[in-house]
C-alpha cells in the first residue's frame, strides 16, 4: 500500500528553520538522506520532494476571461505543505513507523499520514 | 520546471459529494480528460487522489523513539485530498492548468472554481538551505 | 545466418532467460550471482540483437555472456582478496558451453519457480524476484509495472535474493509433501500478480495488462510441467475465464463497469472456450481446490449468453463449496450476493448481518458495498445510498470510489423523480 508522508509548516516556522546555523541545518539535510537511503535499501521508497518557499506560493481559483484567478496572500497562521515522502509498506503501522523516524530528525514535527487511492480497481 | 497543484478539503465537508449523476459523471470524466491531455503533452509526472481524511494521523516520535500516532486535528484544518505534479516550461503555465482544474464542473455542470494551491518542487534541497 | 528481430523476438528472450538462469546457477552453485549475471546478458541481449540480429544459438550466447560475467565478478574477487595482478588459468573466460548444455533440466524453470515463490519472501518481494527471474523481464519494466523507482525495485530483488541465501533453499525440486505446500506458494504468487494486472483501470498502463499475461504464461509452464496438479490447472483455467472480460470491464472514460452490465460481445470467446475445456478436463480429476471452484464460478458467469441467464443457483452451490474450503471472507460476501439473487434480498442481507460481527470485514467498504447493492435490490434505495456513500468513503481505489458514488448518484436521481 502506498502512503504519503507530509511535513506542513507555517511561514513563520520556515523562517525560523533558516535562521539555525548552518551545520545545524547541514546535520537534518544529512539524516534525512540517510532515512531516504534506508527506504530505498528496504525497498519501501517511491519518492520525495521538497517544495519551494511557502512565500511562492500561490492559489488558483478559476478562470476569468481565460486567465487564471491567482491570490498569493495567505493568513500568518497557515499551514503550508513544506515536503512529502511517498512509500509502500505492507501495512499502516509501518507508515506510522517511518513517519516516527522523520518526525524524530526534525525536532518532532508532527508528519500528517495519509493512505493513497490506488488507480487499481479491486477484482470481482 | 516542476509543480506540485494541490487540492484540499475540509474535513468537515470532505462529504461525500452527493450530486446528481449525471454531474458527478462529468466531473469525473473531466478529471480523466485533463489527466489525458496532461499526459499527451508530456506536462504531467503524477497524479493522485489520497484516501478521505477519516483515515489521516498525525504522526511524532514518543520518548522512546516508537511513532505516536494521533487523529485529532484542529477544525479549521485543511486536508490534502489530492495533487498533480506537472513539469512545464514556466509558472503561467503551471497556474493555466491550475485553473483548468480549478473550474471543474461541479452540481448543475457549474465550474467549481475551487482553490488549488500551486507550489514549485524542487529537485534539490532548496538553494539556501544547502 | 542470424534471425532477424521482430514481434515474437522479446518472447522468446524472455522464454530464455530461466533456462539460462538454471544452467548458469546449477554450474556456479550461486543462484543470487547468477541471477544478477543472467540479467546483464539480458540488458546486453536487448540492446544488441535488435541491431545486429538474433545469434544463431541465442540460449547458448546468454549462457555465455552470463558465465564471462559470472568469472569475471569471481575473478576480480579473488584478486581483491589476494592481491593478484596476474589472471590464474583457472578463470579463464573460455566456458565449456556443450557441458552446461548437456547438464540443463527441463524442471530447472519449475525449480526456479520453487525458490522464488519461496514460503520465507514477502508477496512483493516474490513477485518482484519471479517477474525478473523466471519471467525475464529487466528491473525497470518491473519497477514501472509498480510504479516504484527502479532503485527500489531492484533493493526488493536484491533481498529476496539474500533470503533465499540465508534460508539455504538448495537448487533442486522440493519432495513429497513439502512440494505440494510450495506449488501453493508458487500459484498464489502467480495469482497475485494476474491480479495486479487485472485490476488496473484503462488508460496509459498497457504495461499492467501485460502482468496479467505474464502471469498466465508462467502459470502455462507451470500446468505443462505439472499436469497432474489440479490447482494449477484450475488457477489458468480462472485466469482465462476472468481474462476473457477484460474488454468489458471498464468503459472508454475508465468507469468500472459491472458483470451484470458489461457488453458480452467484449468477451472472448476462445478464451472462455479454453478455459471451459480445461476445468471440463480437470473437475473430474476428484481433486478439487478453491482455484478450481473459483474457475467454475467465472465459467457460469461467462457461459450466460446475457446477465439475466445466469445460473444463480448453480454459483450459489459453487460458492457453498468454496465456502467450506475457504476462511476467505470475501467468498462470504459472494455467496450473500449469490444468495439474494436465488432466495431474494432479505435472505442475503441475513447473511450479511452474520459477516458485520467478522473482524477481518470491519471497516472494509465491501461490506458496505455488498449491503448497498442488496438493499437496492430489497427496494431500499434511500438505505442503499447511504451505504453506497460509506463505501465510497472507506475504498482505497479510485475508480471503484467513482463507481460507488456513481451507484449513489444514479439512486438519488431516482428518488427525486
Amino acid at each position: 500500500m502506498k502512503y504519503i508522508l507530509l511535513m506542513s509548516g507555517t511561514k513563520a516556522g520556515v523562517e525560523g528553520y533558516h535562521a539555525w546555523p548552518k551545520q545545524d541545518i547541514e546535520a537534518h539535510m544529512a539524516v534525512l538522506h540517510s532515512i531516504n537511503q534506508d527506504l530505498t535499501d528496504s525497498g519501501e521508497f517511491v519518492a520525495t520532494q521538497g517544495l519551494a518557499e511557502p512565500k511562492e506560493a500561490k492559489v488558483v481559483r478559476g478562470e476569468k476571461n481565460g486567465l487564471p484567478v491567482t491570490d498569493g496572500i495567505f493568513p500568518e497562521s497557515k499551514e503550508f505543505l513544506l515536503g512529502y515522502w511517498i512509500v509502500e509498506v505492507p501495512n499502516a503501522e509501518r507508515a506510522y513507523a517511518i513517519a516516527g523516524r522523520i518526525s524524530a530528525a526534525s525536532v518532532n514535527m508532527p508528519i500528517e499520514v495519509r493512505q493513497f487511492a490506488t488507480h487499481e480497481a479491486k477484482s470481482r | 520546471m516542476k509543480y506540485i497543484l494541490m487540492m484540499n478539503t475540509m474535513k468537515a465537508g470532505h462529504g461525500v459529494p452527493s450530486w446528481p449523476k449525471k454531474d458527478l459523471q462529468a466531473h469525473i470524466a473531466f478529471m480523466i480528460g485533463l489527466n489525458k491531455e496532461l499526459h499527451e503533452r508530456g506536462e504531467l509526472v503524477s497524479a493522485e487522489g489520497l484516501s478521505f481524511p477519516d483515515q489521516a494521523k498525525l504522526v511524532h516520535a514518543g520518548k522512546d523513539g516508537r511513532p505516536v500516532t494521533d487523529g485529532v486535528f484542529p477544525e479549521s484544518k485543511e486536508f490534502l485530498a489530492g495533487f498533480w505534479i506537472i513539469d512545464v516550461d514556466n509558472p503561467q503555465r503551471a497556474y493555466e492548468i491550475a485553473a483548468k482544474a480549478s473550474a471543474a464542473p461541479g452540481p448543475g455542470g457549474v465550474p467549481l472554481n475551487m482553490p488549488i494551491e500551486v507550489r514549485q518542487v524542487m529537485s534539490g534541497p532548496p538553494p539556501d538551505m544547502l | 545466418m542470424t534471425k532477424k528481430w521482430d514481434a515474437t523476438s522479446e518472447h522468446l528472450l524472455r522464454e530464455l532467460a530461466p533456462q539460462v538462469l538454471g544452467a548458469v546457477a546449477r554450474r556456479f552453485r550461486d543462484f543470487s550471482s547468477a541471477e544478477d549475471a543472467v540479467q546483464e546478458a539480458m540488458i546486453a541481449a536487448f540492446t544488441q540483437w535488435p541491431q545486429e540480429g538474433i545469434p544463431e544459438n541465442p540460449r547458448g550466447w546468454l549462457i555465455q555472456v552470463a558465465c564471462r560475467r559470472m568469472t569475471d565478478r569471481m575473478r576480480s574477487e579473488i584478486a581483491r582478496r589476494e592481491r593478484e595482478t596476474a589472471v590464474s588459468a583457472e578463470t579463464e573466460n573460455f566456458v565449456p558451453l556443450p557441458e552446461i548444455e548437456a547438464d540443463m533440466d527441463p524442471d530447472d524453470t519449475l525449480i526456479l519457480l520453487f525458490m522464488c515463490c519461496h514460503p520465507a519472501l514477502t508477496p512483493s518481494s516474490a513477485i518482484a524476484l519471479t517477474l525478473r527471474a523466471v519471467g525475464g523481464l529487466t528491473t525497470a519494466e518491473i519497477a514501472h509495472a509498480f510504479l516504484v523507482p527502479e532503485p527500489t525495485m531492484a533493493q526488493r530483488i536484491s533481498r529476496a535474493k539474500q533470503s533465499i541465501k540465508d534460508s539455504g533453499v538448495p537448487f533442486q525440486l522440493p519432495g513429497g509433501q513439502d512440494r505440494t505446500q510450495r506449488l501453493r506458494a508458487v500459484l498464489h504468487v502467480l495469482y497475485l500478480i494476474f491480479n495486479e494486472g487485472y485490476t488496473s483501470s484503462a488508460g496509459p498502463e498497457l504495461r499492467r495488462s501485460d502482468l496479467s499475461h505474464e502471469a498466465m504464461r508462467l502459470t502455462r509452464i507451470v500446468h505443462h510441467l505439472q499436469p497432474d496438479d489440479t490447482e494449477a490447472a484450475g488457477l489458468l483455467a480462472l485466469m482465462l475465464l476472468t481474462d476473457a472480460r477484460r474488454l468489458a470491464r471498464t468503459s472508454e472514460t475508465g468507469e468500472l463497469i459491472p458483470l451484470a452490465q458489461q457488453d458480452r460481445a467484449l468477451w472472448d470467446r476462445q478464451q472462455i472456450a479454453e478455459g471451459v475445456a480445461l476445468l471440463s478436463a480437470t473437475l473430474p480429476k476428484r481433486s478439487v481446490g478453491p482455484y478450481q471452484l473459483q474457475a467454475a464460478i467465472a465459467a457460469v458467469h461467462d457461459e450466460a449468453a446475457r446477465s439475466e441467464d445466469t445460473d444463480w443457483p448453480q454459483i450459489l452451490a459453487l460458492y457453498d463449496l468454496l465456502g467450506r474450503m475457504s476462511e476467505n471472507p470475501m467468498v462470504a460476501l459472494n455467496r450473500a450476493i449469490a444468495a439474494a439473487l436465488v432466495h431474494g434480498a432479505a435472505k442475503g442481507l441475513e447473511l450479511l448481518d452474520a459477516l458485520e460481527t467478522d473482524g477481518r470485514l470491519a471497516n472494509h467498504h465491501r461490506l458496505d458495498a455488498v449491503r448497498a447493492h442488496l438493499l437496492e435490490l430489497a427496494g431500499d434505495r434511500t438505505g442503499a445510498i447511504g451505504y453506497y456513500r460509506r463505501a465510497a468513503g472507506k475504498t482505497g481505489s479510485l475508480p471503484e470510489r467513482n463507481y460507488l458514488l456513481t451507484q449513489a448518484a444514479r439512486l438519488s436521481d431516482e428518488l427525486c423523480d
